[in-house]
């Protein structure tokens, strides 16, 4: 079947539990510099955001995955979350 | 006669010529291959030189690894033809998945450019032959993210299979383990954040480089596998 339908995808890239994140913790060590000593568990990661022309949602969702999981994020120290909604 | 090596050539890699210089004063041969090509030269061994392919964009090696010249350096690694591959060459063999693991962004954030001191902690991989295990060499480092990482399994993996190749003796950027070197199974492509080919002159500081270049070489003359 012909892709009839545009999506919009969202993908987030974060660094795996336990592995050290550096650029967030760099972050929350500046945070005290604007009065605010409350903030912690700061991750750093990626966010991306394309359109797909796919048969449904199933199929959108499928192909996203792929992006995420074969370029988007390095599955050795990374994890993708993909969220994908019609146009 | 003169082993050939093939330095591979991504756009931003920026090492090549010090490859080149490096495996030509040490008697060998060498030849840049672009990254666009599909096959390869009668290649005695390859080199995966340091840089920034294709900008190191979404991260170091992430796009490389889907360079057409990719699929020929895994075929010429399966078959057992010695590939090296020297800091941002280390992480696109990791993201092509020649090698296992990960370079990450550096304990502390810091870009660190200074020459440190490694260990060989195995002698028999491509870049290692015959080096005496525990021989130490003062190699420079020039990366932001050489902070190597790996899960426990695949650190137990290769402890307990003697493919930790080089150690620093004292860990500049947070890799686990300490390890600044890692090879395949096969034992035939090894990675290094340290780059030798910065190390083949006395006058530049060290000549300690051409322990490792010069086994590769050794390794490369000892291996032709089928173009």
């Amino acid at each position: 079947m012909a892709p009839s339908q545009q999506f919009s995808v969202q993908v987030e890239v974060l660094l795996r539990d336990g592995i050290a994140d550096p650029q967030g913790a760099t972050i929350e060590r500046a945070l005290p510099a604007l009065g605010l000593i409350g903030v912690t568990g700061v991750r750093a990661g990626k966010s991306f955001r394309f359109d797909i022309a796919a048969a449904d949602e199933a199929d959108a969702l499928a192909q996203a995955t792929v992006v995420a999981d074969r370029l988007l994020a390095n599955p050795v120290i990374e994890e993708s979350v993909v969220t994908v909604r019609p146009a | 006669m003169a082993p050939r090596i093939g330095v591979v050539l991504f756009p931003g890699t920026n090492c090549e010529h010090d490859a080149v210089h490096a495996v030509e004063r040490l008697g060998g041969d060498a030849e840049l291959v672009w990254h666009g090509a599909t096959s390869l030269g009668a290649y005695d061994g390859l080199i995966l030189p340091g840089g920034f392919a294709h900008g190191d964009y979404l991260r170091p090696g992430a796009i490389a690894r889907f360079s057409p010249v990719m699929e020929a350096v895994a075929g010429y690694a399966a078959a057992g033809g010695p590939v090296v591959g020297i800091c941002n060459g280390f992480q696109v063999l990791t993201e092509a998945g020649l090698l296992p693991g990960a370079l990450q962004k550096n304990r502390g954030l810091r870009f660190l450019c200074t020459t440190v001191t490694i260990r060989v902690e195995s002698g028999r991989t491509a870049l290692t032959d015959g080096v005496e295990v525990g021989t130490e060499l003062s190699i420079p480092i020039n990366h932001f993210e050489g902070n190597y990482t790996c899960d426990a399994d695949t650190l137990a993996e290769l402890r307990a299979e003697d493919r930790v190749v080089l150690r620093y003796v004292d860990n500049p950027n947070g890799s686990v383990d300490d390890i600044a070197g890692v090879c395949n199974a096969g034992r035939n492509v090894v990675g290094l954040m340290p780059h030798p080919e910065r190390a083949v002159d006395a006058l530049l500081g060290s000549l300690d480089g051409t322990v490792l270049l010069g086994a590769l070489l050794r390794s490369a003359g000892a291996t032709t596998p089928a173009a």
